[in-house]
């Protein structure tokens, strides 16, 4: 089998989301494809796929809809990027989030994360995903055994200094 | 000035509609417009302190003048992930 190399350029959009089934390698092409290899020579990737959940709250989860505000969910994604770059500067990040219905073990958001070193990566990743909870416009109608509800989470407020803190304290336990 | 609503999740569910179009005086703010909506709708008052908006696809304070042509979303809390 041939092994695969990630610092050559391929495409793929770095910030998405879609109807379409998410996939670990695309997001992690995505993110080679924006790495400035010159610059910054990647050593580590990581990735993180989040996955509806069978259980939430003692309900039985029968399958999720995930709704966003497409365009601000793109710019959202960016902004965080943005932010993550200022924490960890030779960070690149990749997010793709899934919308419409999705079953039980379906990949619902994919984030990866090149950097020349793992700790940067790692907490990146982690830091991606608390954001994207904080401030990206997306939304989950829970559907489960005898019945069905809107999940809400967070008040979407980018500029909550205190919120983005908070991101960061998670990614660097 | 006729400005565009856009609503999501459950306030669209409580408004029935996903796309508006209303008439608001000249110095009208976001907050100005989500108080009409909330006159139609009072099932929406509950998200008056956890609503966040959207001005033309960027995100907003509840203050923010609006303009002729405007496209203002509103938000309820997200949960995205």
């Amino acid at each position: 089998m041939e092994s695969r190399c990630y610092t050559r350029k391929m495409d793929g959009a770095r910030f998405l989301v879609t109807q379409d089934p998410l996939e670990t390698e695309r997001v992690i092409q995505a993110v080679a494809s924006a790495v400035d290899e010159a610059a910054a020579p990647t050593g580590a990737m990581t990735s993180f796929l989040g996955l509806v959940r069978a259980e939430n709250l003692g309900r039985r989860v029968l399958r999720l809809e995930y709704e966003a505000y497409d365009p601000l969910a793109v710019k959202a994604f960016g902004r965080i990027s943005t932010e993550a770059e200022g924490r960890w500067p030779d960070v690149t990040l990749a997010v793709h989030h899934r919308l419409g219905r999705l079953e039980i073990g379906e990949t619902s958001v994919a984030i990866a994360a090149a950097s020349p070193h793992r700790a940067e990566a790692f907490a990146a990743c982690r830091y991606a995903i608390e954001r994207i909870k904080q401030i990206a416009p997306i939304w989950k109608h829970e559907f489960f055994e005898g019945g069905d509800v809107w999940i809400e989470g967070a008040t979407a407020d980018p500029d909550d200094e205190g919120a983005r803190e908070d991101a960061y304290r998670r990614a660097c336990v | 000035m006729r400005v565009t609503v856009r609503l999501f999740a459950r306030l669209r569910d409580i408004a029935g509609a996903t796309e508006l179009e209303r008439e608001l005086p000249v110095g009208a703010t976001a907050r100005t417009l989500w108080d009409a909506l909330t006159t139609e709708h009072a099932a929406l008052s509950p998200y008056r302190d956890s609503v966040s908006t959207a001005v033309n696809e960027e995100y907003a304070k509840m203050d923010t003048p609006l303009a002729d042509g405007d496209d203002v979303a509103f938000l309820p809390p997200v949960s995205g992930g």
